[in-house]
This record gives C-alpha cells, sequence and structure tokens, in this order.
C-alpha cells in the first residue's frame, strides 16, 4: 500500500476550515441484550464467556424466532439522550436497516432510522487550555450490536487475505446507543483535541449514568470521526460548502481519536493542496502506523431498504417516565469537573494533567478510598500513566482505584518506600494480588527494626573513613555515599529518612 | 435486475434475469395503482392492531446451549460458524 | 379404513375421555390413513416417528388419572412453516431441508402441552409463497376431491391432510389467505384470527404485519376446540395481544343452536360484483345468504371502495417484509450452503440463495427489495401502508352498520395443477377476498358452503367480523354449518369421491 501524502499540520490549517463530525456507539452493560433475554457479554458477569454461548434464536436469525424489547435498555437510552440535552420523542420506533453481512444474524440489523429516541441536544467539552465548547448533537438512537468474525489465515488477521473467518454470535444484539454529532465547525488547530475531548466527554457521561464500562479497549465505546475541509475565504466573504467527507472506522482509544483526526487533515489537505480530490468512503485507522487506508467507497451497497420494523412497536416514553430518569441523572460532568477541582484544590495545571489524562473517575474513586488528592494524582498520573503508555494501553484498564488507596496507606504508614511502592504496583499489575499480597509474596517491606541498618551502617562506615571523617568535620552532605552503601547492602527495603538519622548519629561518635 | 440481485444477494443467471424482468414489469404495472389513493392527508400503518411499549424486563432467560447454536451449521470450527474469505467490510 | 378417521376431533375427544378409545388406536388409524393415501396426496412432508411414543404416554397419564386438556390424545397435523423440536422445519423450501429447530413454535408448545399429538409436518408452497402448493420444493399436494387439482395455498398440506381424513385438526398460517383458500377448494373449516390473538413466535416468518397462525379442520367447533388452545398471550412476540379471550368452543357450541342468526345483520361488499366469481362460486354464496336470511338474519349491503386496492397493497407489503424476513437465509448459520470454489462468502450467499429458493420466492424477494429500494419507498411501500389505513376505514365503516361480513371465499372452485403456473399475477388474484382481511388485522373465517355445479367442487362463504370478534365468527359459522349439513343430510365432505387406498 503506498504511503499517501501528507501535508504538515500547521500548512493545512491555513489553507482549510476542518469539519468534523462523529458517530460514536455505546455499549450499554445491561443484563440481557435488547431483543433477547440471552445474557448481555458487556455486562460484568459475561465477560469470560466462550463464543456462542451467549445466544438466544433471534440473536443468530433463527426461523421464527422474533425480537422483543429490553425495557433497561430503552431507560438507559432515554437516560443518555437526557444527559446529552437532548429531546425525547413522544414516540419512537425501530426501523429495519437491511445488508448481507455474515456477524449479522439476520441480515438486517434493527435500528432506529426517521424517529430515534433522542435528538437535538448539545455536549459541553473542556479542552486542555479549560476552553469550553459546546457540541451540537443531531440525535441518539438505539439498535443492536453485530456479532464478532475471527480472521483466519493470512498474514494479519485482517480481513484482506483471510483464507476463511469464524462467526460468534455472543456480541450480536448487544444493546448499543449510537450518538451523532451535528457538523462541528471553528475547532481549527484545536480539531484533534476537540476530538479527543468530545469522545472523553461521551464517556465521562455514561460512566457517570453507570449504563456502560465505557471501555474502548473492549468496544464498550467505539467512534467512527468524520473529517472534511473546506477552503479558507477572506472575511466577510460567504463560507465555502462543505467538503466531501471521510468516515474513519476502528477508532479505539482517545489518543488515536486525536492522531486519526489530525492524520485526516493532512492527508485530505494534502490531496486538495494539490489540486485532488476527495473519495467519500469508509477508512480504517491503523494504530500501529499512525495513517489510515481506504476502506469501502459509498456505492449502491449503501442502499440500505430501511423500513419500520414489523416486529415491534413505537416506544411512547411517558412524561412521568421521562421526569423521573431526568430528577435520577447525575452531575453533568462539566459541572463536575468544577466541584472536583475545588475539592480537590488543585492548580489548573494540576487539574488539567489529570482531566486530560481522562483518570478524573480514578482520582475520585482513589481519593473516596482515603488517598490524599495530591497523592492519588502523582499516582496516576505518573507511574500508572507512564506504565500504560508503555503498553499502549488505557491508564484505567490497568489497576483498580482500591489498590492504588491500599499503596499510598502502606507508604504512609512507612511499610514502603518510593521506590518499593512502585515495585508493588507493578506486581499488581501483573496480577500478583493485592497490594499487600505482592508485598508478602516478593518480601519487599521497609525494614522498621533498627538493628540490621545499624550493622549495615557500621560496615559501610568501616568500609569507608574517609567519609567518617568528612561528617565528623561537619560535611554532613558526604553522609550520601554511605546512605547509598547501605540502601544498595538493604536491597532498597529501608526508609532512607531513617537511614540517614542513624549514619549521622552513629558517625557522630556519640 | 442486475442490481436488485446483489442487493437481495441471489445470483441471478441471464435467463432469469430475463424472465424476472417481464414478470416484474407487469406486477410493477398492476401494483403501482396504489399510489392513486395514497394521498398525503392517509396517515401510513404499519401494524394492523396498534399497540405501544411492548416491552421486556431484563432478566435473563433461556439461552441456547452451544451445540443447539451451532447444530445446522454447514460448517464450523473452534465453536463459531465458519465461512469462506469475506470480499466486503463490515457496515 | 377405519372408522375413527373419519370422527371430528371434538368426537374423538369425547371417547377418549370416557375411555372408549385409546389415543394409541387414534393415532395409529391416523398413521395408517397417512400411509394408505399420502402417496397419492401428497399433504405430508415429513410423518413424526414419535407419534405413537407421544399418544401412549397421554394413554399412560389418563390412566393414571391425570386431568388432561379438552383435546388430549388428539393428532395433529402441523404446517411446516412452523418449527419443532422433534421434527425438521423447511418451510417448504429446498434452503431449509432437513432443518432443525432448537426450539419449538409457542402454538406447537402449547398444543404439546395439551396432550395434543403432533404427526407431521404439512407442505405448503414455499415460505407460504403461493395459493396452489405447487411452489412448494418438495412437489404439489393434490386436492383430495380431484387428485388432477390444487389443494388451495400456501396450506395446501394441512387442508388437504384434513379433508383426506389423514389428520382431524392441523395447523395453518395465514398471511393472505393461506388457511381460508384451502378450506374453500377442500370443503374444509379455517380461520384466520385477529392479528395478535395467536402467537408467531416459531412461525418462519413471511410478512410478519399480515402473517397469523390459525386452526384448519372439518368442522366449525373443531377449530374453535384448537383455536383455544394455541391462543392467547406470548411474551415472545411483541405484537402478541394481551386480551383475555373467550372460550371459542363455548361460542361454537353456542351458535351450532342457531338462535345467534336471529336479527344479525350480515354485510356483503356492492364492490365485489358477482361477475368477478365463477358462476357456482356465486350461486352457492347467494344460496348460503338466503339460507340465513330465512332464519331472520338481514343481508345489508356495505361499501369497501378501497377493496379494490387491496391485492395491490398486499403485493407491496408481502414481497417488501419477506425479502427482509428472508434474508436470514445465507448458508451461514444453517440451511443449504452452495460452495463457490475460490468464491468468497458473498458469492456463497449468493449461489446458496439462487440455488435454494425456487422461482416464485426470488420473484417476491426481487420485487420486495426493489420497493423498499431508496427512491422507490415512498411511491410503494409508503402508499401501500396507506392503503392499508383506507381499508381499515372500510371496515370500521363497514361493521359500524353490521356484525359481520360475508364474501366467496375465493373467485373459482380448485383449478387443475400446473394451469396458473406460468400466470403469477392471475395467481395473485386468488386471495382476492381474503387478503383485506390480512391487511386490516380482522378475523375470517371460511367454511363449506357448497359444491360449484358446474364442476362438483367444494365453494366456501367467508365471515369477517371486527378485530377481536373472532368469537363471533364461530357463533355465525357454527350456526351456518348446522343449517347446512341439515340440509345437505350430512357434511359436505361425505361426498367427496373416496380415495384408493394402498394395500
Ligand atoms: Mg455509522
Ligand atoms: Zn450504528
Amino acid at each position: 500500500m503506498a504511503k499517501d501524502a501528507v501535508l504538515d499540520f500547521d500548512n493545512a490549517l491555513e489553507l482549510f476550515e476542518p469539519v468534523l463530525g462523529f458517530e460514536v456507539h455505546v455499549e450499554l452493560n445491561t443484563a440481557t441484550k435488547m431483543f433477547s433475554a440471552a445474557g448481555n457479554p458487556a455486562h460484568a458477569d459475561n465477560h469470560d464467556a466462550a463464543p456462542n454461548t451467549l445466544v438466544a434464536p433471534v440473536d443468530m436469525g433463527l426461523p421464527g424466532s422474533l425480537p422483543v424489547v429490553n425495557e433497561t435498555a430503552v431507560r438507559y437510552s432515554i437516560s443518555l439522550g437526557l444527559a446529552l440535552g437532548c429531546s425525547i420523542a413522544r414516540s419512537s420506533r425501530f426501523a429495519r436497516k437491511n445488508y448481507f453481512y455474515p456477524d449479522l444474524g439476520k441480515n438486517y440489523q434493527i435500528s432506529q432510522y426517521d424517529e430515534p429516541i433522542a435528538f437535538e441536544g448539545e455536549v459541553q467539552i473542556e479542552l486542555s487550555d479549560g476552553t469550553v465548547i459546546d457540541v451540537p448533537i443531531e440525535r441518539a438512537h438505539m439498535e443492536e450490536d453485530a456479532g464478532k468474525l475471527t480472521h483466519v489465515g493470512g498474514a494479519t488477521g485482517r480481513i484482506q487475505g483471510a483464507e476463511y473467518s469464524l462467526v460468534d454470535y455472543n456480541r450480536a444484539g448487544v444493546p448499543l446507543v449510537e450518538i451523532v454529532t451535528k457538523p462541528i465547525f471553528g475547532a481549527d488547530h484545536r480539531a484533534p483535541e476537540v476530538a479527543k475531548a468530545y469522545v472523553a466527554a461521551i464517556r465521562d457521561i455514561v460512566l457517570a449514568l453507570g449504563i456502560s464500562e465505557a471501555r474502548m479497549e473492549r468496544g464498550n465505546l467505539r467512534c467512527d470521526a468524520n473529517v472534511s475541509l473546506r477552503p479558507r475565504v477572506p472575511a466577510g466573504e460567504p463560507a465555502a460548502p462543505l467538503g466531501t467527507r471521510t468516515e474513519t472506522k476502528n477508532v479505539n482509544s482517545l489518543r488515536s481519536v486525536e492522531r486519526a483526526v489530525r492524520y485526516e487533515i493532512q492527508r485530505q489537505a494534502a490531496i486538495l493542496a494539490g489540486g485532488g480530490t476527495i473519495v467519500q468512503e469508509t477508512r480504517h485507522w491503523h494504530e500501529d502506523t499512525g495513517r489510515t487506508s481506504p476502506g469501502r467507497p459509498k456505492s449502491d451497497a449503501d442502499d440500505y431498504r430501511y423500513f419500520p420494523e414489523p416486529d415491534l412497536l413505537p416506544v411512547v416514553p411517558s412524561e412521568e417516565l421521562i421526569e423521573e430518569l431526568r430528577t435520577a441523572l447525575p452531575e453533568a460532568p462539566a459541572l463536575r469537573r468544577r466541584r472536583l477541582k475545588s475539592d480537590w484544590g488543585f492548580t489548573d495545571l494540576e487539574f488539567q494533567d489529570v482531566a486530560n489524562g481522562g483518570l478524573l473517575a480514578e482520582v475520585e474513586a482513589t481519593v473516596a478510598a482515603g488517598t490524599s488528592p495530591g497523592a492519588a494524582r502523582k499516582w496516576w498520573t505518573g507511574e500508572v500513566s507512564r506504565l500504560a503508555n508503555a503498553r499502549g494501553v488505557e491508564a484505567s484498564s490497568l489497576v483498580a482505584p482500591a489498590s492504588i488507596a491500599a499503596l499510598q496507606h502502606l507508604v504512609d504508614a512507612g511499610t514502603l518506600n518510593d521506590k518499593l511502592a512502585r515495585q508493588v504496583l507493578e506486581g499488581v499489575i501483573a496480577g500478583e494480588g493485592t497490594p499487600q499480597e505482592v508485598i508478602d509474596a516478593r518480601g519487599l517491606a521497609v525494614v522498621s527494626d533498627d538493628g540490621p541498618l545499624i550493622a549495615a551502617i557500621d560496615e559501610a562506615l568501616a568500609a569507608q573513613p574517609d567519609v567518617l571523617e568528612k561528617i565528623r568535620d561537619g560535611k554532613v552532605q558526604a553522609a550520601g555515599a554511605v546512605i547509598g552503601a547501605v540502601m544498595k547492602a538493604m536491597r532498597g527495603q529501608a526508609d532512607a529518612a531513617r537511614v540517614r538519622e542513624l549514619v549521622l548519629e552513629r558517625a557522630g561518635g556519640s | 435486475m442486475r442490481h436488485l440481485g446483489v442487493l437481495a444477494r441471489i445470483d441471478l443467471s441471464d435467463e432469469e434475469v430475463q424472465r424476472l424482468t417481464g414478470q416484474l414489469d407487469a406486477i410493477v404495472d398492476n401494483i403501482a395503482k396504489v399510489s392513486e389513493v395514497a394521498t398525503p392527508d392517509v396517515p401510513a400503518t404499519s401494524h394492523p392492531i396498534p399497540l405501544h411499549n411492548v416491552f421486556r424486563p431484563d432478566v435473563v432467560g433461556r439461552m441456547l446451549s452451544r451445540e443447539e447454536v451451532l447444530q445446522n451449521a454447514p460448517d464450523a470450527a473452534d465453536g463459531r460458524f465458519r465461512v469462506t474469505a469475506i470480499l466486503g467490510e463490515e457496515q | 379404513m377405519s372408522e375413527l378417521i373419519r370422527l371430528s376431533a371434538a368426537d374423538l375427544a369425547a371417547r377418549l375421555t370416557a375411555g372408549e378409545v385409546s389415543s394409541v388406536e387414534v393415532t395409529q388409524a391416523h398413521l395408517d390413513r397417512i400411509a394408505a393415501v399420502d402417496a397419492d396426496v401428497h399433504a405430508f412432508l415429513h410423518v413424526s416417528d414419535h407419534a405413537l411414543d407421544i399418544a401412549a404416554d397421554i394413554d399412560r397419564r389418563r390412566g393414571a388419572g391425570e386431568r388432561l386438556g379438552a383435546l388430549a390424545g388428539v393428532p395433529l397435523a402441523i404446517k411446516d412453516v412452523l418449527v419443532t423440536t422433534d421434527m425438521p422445519s423447511t418451510s417448504g423450501s429446498k434452503i431449509l431441508e432437513g432443518f432443525l429447530s432448537p426450539y419449538d413454535a409457542t402454538v406447537v408448545a402449547r398444543a404439546r402441552a395439551a396432550g395434543l399429538v403432533p404427526l407431521g409436518k404439512t407442505n405448503m408452497d414455499e415460505f407460504a409463497m403461493g395459493s396452489s402448493t405447487e411452489h412448494s420444493a418438495y412437489g404439489p399436494t393434490h386436492n383430495p376431491w380431484d387428485l388432477e387439482r390444487i389443494p388451495g395455498g400456501s396450506g395446501g398440506g394441512s387442508a388437504a391432510a384434513v379433508a383426506a381424513f389423514e389428520a382431524p385438526i392441523a395447523l395453518g398460517s395465514d398471511t393472505g389467505g393461506s388457511i381460508r383458500q384451502p378450506a374453500h377448494v377442500t370443503g374444509t373449516v379455517g380461520l384466520k384470527p385477529t392479528y395478535g390473538g395467536v402467537s408467531r413466535f416459531g412461525a418462519i416468518a413471511l410478512a410478519s404485519s399480515l402473517d397469523q397462525v390459525g386452526p384448519v379442520s372439518r368442522t366449525v367447533l373443531d377449530s374453535a376446540l384448537l383455536h383455544d388452545v394455541i391462543g392467547g398471550h406470548d411474551p415472545h412476540d411483541s405484537t402478541s395481544l394481551t386480551d383475555v379471550w373467550p372460550s371459542f368452543s363455548e361460542a361454537a357450541r353456542d351458535g351450532a343452536r342457531g338462535d345467534v342468526l336471529k336479527g344479525l345483520k350480515i354485510g356483503v361488499i356492492r364492490e365485489l360484483p358477482d361477475s368477478g366469481f365463477q358462476q357456482g362460486v356465486s350461486a352457492c354464496f347467494r344460496a348460503a345468504l338466503t339460507l340465513l336470511e330465512s332464519q331472520g338474519a338481514e343481508i345489508v349491503e356495505v361499501s369497501a371502495p378501497h377493496f379494490e386496492y387491496g391485492v395491490a397493497a398486499y403485493y407491496l407489503i408481502l414481497p417488501a417484509e419477506a425479502s427482509s424476513n428472508l434474508a436470514k437465509f445465507d448458508s451461514v448459520r444453517f440451511g443449504l450452503r452452495v460452495d463457490v470454489p475460490g468464491g468468497t462468502v458473498e458469492d456463497v450467499m449468493a449461489r446458496s440463495r439462487d440455488v435454494g429458493f425456487g422461482d416464485e420466492v426470488k420473484r417476491r424477494i426481487i420485487l420486495g427489495t426493489y420497493a423498499l429500494s431508496a427512491g422507490y419507498y415512498d411511491a410503494y411501500y409508503g402508499s401501500a401502508q396507506k392503503v392499508r389505513t383506507l381499508i381499515q376505514r372500510d371496515f370500521d365503516t363497514a361493521f359500524a352498520r353490521v356484525d359481520v361480513i360475508a364474501t366467496p371465499s375465493a373467485p373459482t372452485t380448485a383449478f387443475r395443477l400446473g394451469e396458473q403456473l406460468d400466470d403469477p399475477l392471475q395467481m395473485y388474484l386468488n386471495d382476492v377476498t381474503t387478503i383485506p382481511v390480512n391487511l386490516a388485522g380482522v378475523p375470517g373465517i371460511s367454511i363449506p358452503s357448497g359444491l360449484a355445479a358446474e364442476d362438483g367442487l367444494p365453494v366456501g362463504i367467508q365471515f369477517i367480523a371486527p378485530a377481536r370478534e373472532d368469537a363471533r365468527l364461530y357463533r355465525v359459522g357454527a350456526a351456518l354449518e348446522a343449517l347446512l349439513v341439515d340440509e345437505w343430510g350430512g357434511p359436505l365432505l361425505d361426498r367427496a369421491p373416496l380415495l384408493r387406498e394402498a394395500r
């Protein structure tokens, strides 16, 4: 595959205005599927289900099977619509979207078309410099997920070149809400950041509602990013018409959303600046290369032949239900951020560090478990994020807030020093158990008994008589060499402050 | 007609295309008369007996065993349905 | 030939309850009859291996003093459109040859729970598309009145099984007349319930907004008894009504006493002129009306100006829904797979569907795909849905003035096999009087009304009632049936030629 040319990002932005749009699919964590009473793999009870063990007749399109709507999925969808600032439709209905694909048991997807459950909303997102932007929401509709394909043979496990594919219908019928934005104008240089902040905002909202685990790496939250460019015009002239857009699929982390939008702006700009035209198509994001590749062009095959789903009836939520759900809405994430910032007493920079890392919920939970806000922040934005980056995963997926709180508790109690605590964290991440279990198994606690320390200090002082001289001459900083030797001898399992006290005491000759 | 065959995933032969085209023309001529009376003021009926809000409680019910899921499979491997290479991409 | 096979389900039930006969004997008698005549009739696609075991179990339970359902021990034929766990379910299609459902249709589960003994699966037009059962992938069923003629369709197998005394009662399904039109041409009884009155769960969908499962029998009471077993709310079908239904068998027994006809207002539709019907069909219809009038019924002319659009609307809605419902037959999870060497899954799907579906099915899938495709939706599917509203309004207006509407059940008596096979449009017109009933979701019944003078073949009369008034149809139907049987000196089927029994 030839490498596409890209234009420098700043150059691209000088020439063109990017227009963004997003389709975010949220898998709901109901106990059962959208249209069947089969267990939902997006629910915590079913994460480890073997292929084709969470299947009811309708999920695999068995002859004679019929769908029945999950009431909780409807409630969740209404709550999400309300949290997105949407109006809830007085009457909403399902439609069939007809297309053949092996992961689709019925060869149509039950979705919503002309009458979605929620429409016309707005989501506030906050950028790293504190700017707040309103993203306009077109609609949020209910639908079902498709099954999962595994491509076998060929080099990459990708569809191209595969010999055959295997189909698992566990995921078929998982309740989805698809959130579609209107075109987002004016993001300009911040377009990549707007993309990331928007998806993070959706994630925060569904987490606050408790309606999805929202783990992007598991596909609970999936983003399709639409990007188009239009030429800039001198001030006062009418804006150019919208350019042809591409839809980039498979963007499955916040970081990738940001990178994919940036890349697509640069790629399209290079084509347009060279006098070319953009093809309307879906594109695929490749995490490894940081590029997108062309997928399916829009064609006649996109004739989905929508029609009202005759097996299902309209959803007509009562005013009482809508009000009940509205009253039960959790604090809006934007408001919550303001509150947390003041509760924690962070500086702007400190808070943005947490917020931009998508770690508000983690820090909040860690603080709730008894850790000081400052310590919680340091763990999550520091060591945990470092380890997560190294592994290419989200920090939140690496370790539970309770473990971080337990770790910090052990540091506060003097059982661990910082270095040991980091080792314990790695043990926890490696699945060796709770911090205490890691300590026990690895024998990592700080030596709190002075006896062995004194023996080690005396040995070190005897080995470095010149240092002893210097300390006695009042050159206290010379103690560092002895302290280092002692820590080494103790293999790090000593409290450096206590060692220092003892060194000075022993060297003082008292 | 070819395009309809693609949309409907039916590999029509030339003979079938020819025959169906003729028959369909006659049928379509006949059924097109619905538009004579389908004026804008008439609402559409998609369900003969109107109902709404028919829901199921979110409680796990009977599922098929994997053996039942696969019992009619033309081909299967590793507990899953097996199909030959896929050309097109997900929608 | 055992005399047991000529008994109605109600009479068999009475004898079983009284202990005069066992379910094994009754079941064996019907299996023997099937063995004797079905090579000629071809009503069955599959005969159950378990029928005698199930019958024996019913006998054992009855012997142990267990309280059983009214029809316990009575054999039942099941249209192959209904999925069953112990017999293949093909819907008359090659694409589903040998398919074994891991679950039972709700109506089948209810029949089993009530102690009915499934005898086998009956033949039908492929995926219920047709009016003659000639579109079955497994060969046509023959009309017991004349083996050279069609038994109607799509449920020709169920109607012929009952008419040929191979089963006392059967399950059918009716999307545009597939229960009532076969009843008409075979001299039997069939009722399409109010939409939502009987569960569709496990009925292989043709057109979801039109399909209803219903009873097929030789007497009105038998249909009512079976309807009592299979009807009522099913949470697995979102379109299932939650109504508490009256006892249909009580309604039929009540109707047989005849007083229901006094003052009954029967509508006849002005826009269905006699000229559209075969002479003998019209004559039987008129004679039945005269007979009803003689018992105190009042015949009232009503107008249904939109009926004439019914067939057109039906042939848009049905193919559209069917094109989507039949998309699941793609060779991935079940059904026929035809490999394409070097081909992709898309090629395999398209090839399998081309080989697996018959001409009529392909014709309708293509028509439905066209009707739904972008740019045509409003003109076709959307307009057809509006015609539905207009036909419902016609019914509403008429039922403000009359209790039931009567029509001939179909325009002609049984035509010869092959006669209309090459003329789909002509074939589609066989359902002109039954289709509006499905479009409106109201119930309709067909009962035998006589033999056409010109060909000696059976003719049926259809009664239509407002939605949810299925019981009224059993009352009126049973009343007319009693009068006619009295007039004929016995059931119409007594006049059917005897079938040659194979040794
Ligand atoms: Mg999309
Ligand atoms: Zn979607």
